[in-house]
């Protein structure tokens, strides 16, 4: 009986070691790859990378043209994606909860949620790009909108899903249409949630590069026009780490270091937002 | 009630006009939220026929040979999917190797073993990793983390495993650093987050009453986590596996830096290799006959459709358990 409960302590207590080790496994390649941005990316750091345009290679220059480029395209794809992801997110909450259809669209979307981003480059490749027949950043601007679409259309789902259907009927019975009352009433409930699923999107378009490569490839210089090929962060950051040049890691350390900055930051403010929210409710 | 034929005049008083416009803009409404919802659906099929479509002279030149040929000539413009198909399935197996287990520690740790006011913390943490760029984690493996493995773990590894029997010519080769097995671990450290936090959450459903009959009569806390919380929540637990897989199998830019991209089948995993995605990242903007471009996008859609089942299964596993939730309560 003895050696029958030692085992069973001694089989639970290297279970809890075992389980304890890989949080530390998993925390290790973070520290690790944290450290190395931020070791590499904080040097790399100056004022030229705001104000100058990638240079031509062998020499030295900053990634002006990259920070607005995907400015530009993230931006343009948040504006895309938003409407129709909402839109989407409403009817699926509000008209299609139990539905076999809503069902359908729920799985899709959760798929597409999922896809690997070269493959949505691929569709736009084949979407746009053919059609016109030169690579633009509008093109890379709708590669993102995929990618943003299904957080958003997630995200607007769950969060009216919260709302207690109390409200709704409070506002109903008033007599108020139902289309004033998801705009007047569910929108206004459930606000920091949508926008913590746009925040979301964006800190995962931030970093995308797959549908950019081509959509909307790179460009040395600025763009002037949305049907021009754009420079943008993360194929810089790609096509400089592939370099031989030493300028030009240097410039893709940098920009990797502000793109991670920048989207873990977005991660916090969106867990903020969450949390105030479940003080508020 | 208005619709009483009998009310000639009636109906043209502001109160009932009212009653029409809304109901008008109601029906307007739900047809612009509804056709926003059918254009994802839209979407999804949208993607797959158009890579058909740009995969149709691939598919009409090579046949069926496409999916088992290892030719991949762009001079004699002849291609095959083996090579790619092989990389990635076997960088997406390593990778499971690595995350599975290890996403199954770390939601033990979280639900279990961790004191309360560490758990949220440490799950923000780990959540941390998803949030990481891909291209993040291909610069550091290429940078860091390859030149790691070709001085201490691939010699190593071509020392101790190289000479055995059956396993041995996978761990032989020239120990550069890029290749599948170092693919394969950063593919692992990507979908560990995935998988854990699916693992986590549904190990949260599991009743506390179920638990706690296990713990009183005298369980330790492995045998309530593997008697008791992982036979009830297994089918949730293969869906976040799954999902992590699709993770895996498409994922792009980590792979390209640090997989070496050389089109040639080889048994060790200390080789270079080349995956669906690398292929298509490297190749795309170089393809310069029709063929090859339309190969490239015959392999995405392979990709697509693998991926597409693999995510599908996750999803019915995973709605499996909600949908049991749902009948219990």
């Amino acid at each position: 009986m003895i050696s029958m409960w030692m085992r069973r302590q001694l089989t639970d207590y290297i279970a809890k070691t075992l389980g304890t080790a890989a949080t530390l496994f998993g925390l290790f390649w973070l520290t690790w790859i944290l450290w190395t941005t931020v070791s590499k990316g904080l040097p790399a750091l100056k004022w030229e990378l705001f104000t100058q345009m990638t240079p031509p290679p062998g020499a030295d220059g900053g990634l002006l043209n990259a920070f607005a480029g995907s400015i530009v395209m993230s931006g343009l794809a948040v504006l895309i994606g938003t409407p129709l992801g909402i839109a989407a997110g409403t009817y699926l909450s509000e008209y299609a909860r139990h539905t076999k259809l809503g069902a359908t669209i729920r799985f899709v979307n959760d798929i597409l949620l999922s896809a690997p981003s070269i493959v949505i480059g691929l569709f736009v490749y084949e979407l746009m790009v053919r059609q016109m027949g030169h690579f633009s950043a509008l093109a890379g601007a709708v590669a993102l909108s995929f990618i943003v679409l299904p957080v958003v259309v997630r995200t607007t789902d769950e969060m009216l899903q919260l709302i207690p259907s109390t409200m709704r009927e409070a506002a109903l019975a008033l007599g108020v249409p139902q289309w004033k009352v998801v705009r007047q009433v569910l929108y206004r409930a459930s606000m920091s949630g949508i926008v913590t699923g746009v925040l979301l999107a964006l800190a995962r378009i931030s970093g995308e590069t797959a549908p950019l490569l081509f959509t909307a490839l790179n460009n040395q210089y600025w763009a002037n026009s949305l049907l021009d090929p754009m420079a943008n962060v993360p194929v810089v950051i790609f096509q400089y780490a592939m370099s031989p040049y030493e300028f030009w890691h240097a410039l893709a350390w940098a920009g990797a270091f502000v793109v991670t900055m920048f989207v873990l930051m977005l991660g916090l403010l969106s867990r903020w937002l969450l949390l105030n929210k479940g003080k508020i409710s | 009630m208005a619709q009483s034929p009998t009310l000639p005049l009636s109906a043209a008083s502001p109160q009932d006009h009212r009653e029409a416009r809304d109901h008008l803009h109601d029906r307007l409404f739900r047809y612009l939220v509804m056709s926003c919802a059918l254009f994802v659906l839209v979407a999804l099929l949208a993607a797959a026929l158009s890579m058909l479509w740009g995969g149709r002279e691939a598919f009409s030149t090579f046949g069926v040979q496409f999916l088992w040929s290892a030719d991949w000539d762009a001079v004699q413009r002849k291609f095959g999917a083996l090579v790619p198909i092989y990389g990635t399935l076997v960088t997406a197996l390593i990778a499971m190797i690595i995350a599975v287990p290890v996403s199954f520690g770390i939601a033990l740790f979280l639900t279990e073993i961790a004191p309360a006011w560490l758990r949220t913390p440490v799950a923000a943490a780990i959540e941390l990793l998803a949030g990481i760029p891909s291209i993040i984690y291909g610069m550091w493996g290429l940078f860091v983390f390859v030149p790691f493995m070709s001085e201490h773990i691939d010699p190593w590894l071509d020392e101790h495993f190289g000479p055995l029997a059956i396993i041995g010519p996978l761990f032989q080769g020239a120990p550069i650093g890029l290749g599948m097995l170092t693919a394969g671990i950063v593919l692992g450290i990507m979908v560990i987050p995935f998988i854990s936090s699916v693992t986590r959450e549904v190990f949260m459903t599991v009743p506390v009453h179920l638990k706690e009959s296990a713990y009183a009569v005298g369980n330790t806390t492995w045998e309530v986590v593997w008697d008791v919380v992982l036979p009830y929540t297994r089918s949730a637990v293969i869906g976040g596996i799954f999902l992590g897989l699709g993770r895996a199998l498409g994922e792009t830019m980590a792979v390209t830096f640090v997989l070496g991209n050389a089109h040639r089948l080889s048994a060790s995993l200390l080789e270079p290799g080349n995956s669906i995605a690398a292929t298509i990242a490297n190749e795309f903007t170089e393809a310069d006959s029709p063929i090859y471009l339309s190969s490239l996008i015959a392999l995405g859609f392979l990709l697509f459709i693998v991926t597409f089942i693999v995510l599908a299964i996750a999803r019915l596993m995973l709605s499996q358990l909600a949908r049991r939730e749902g009948a219990t309560t």
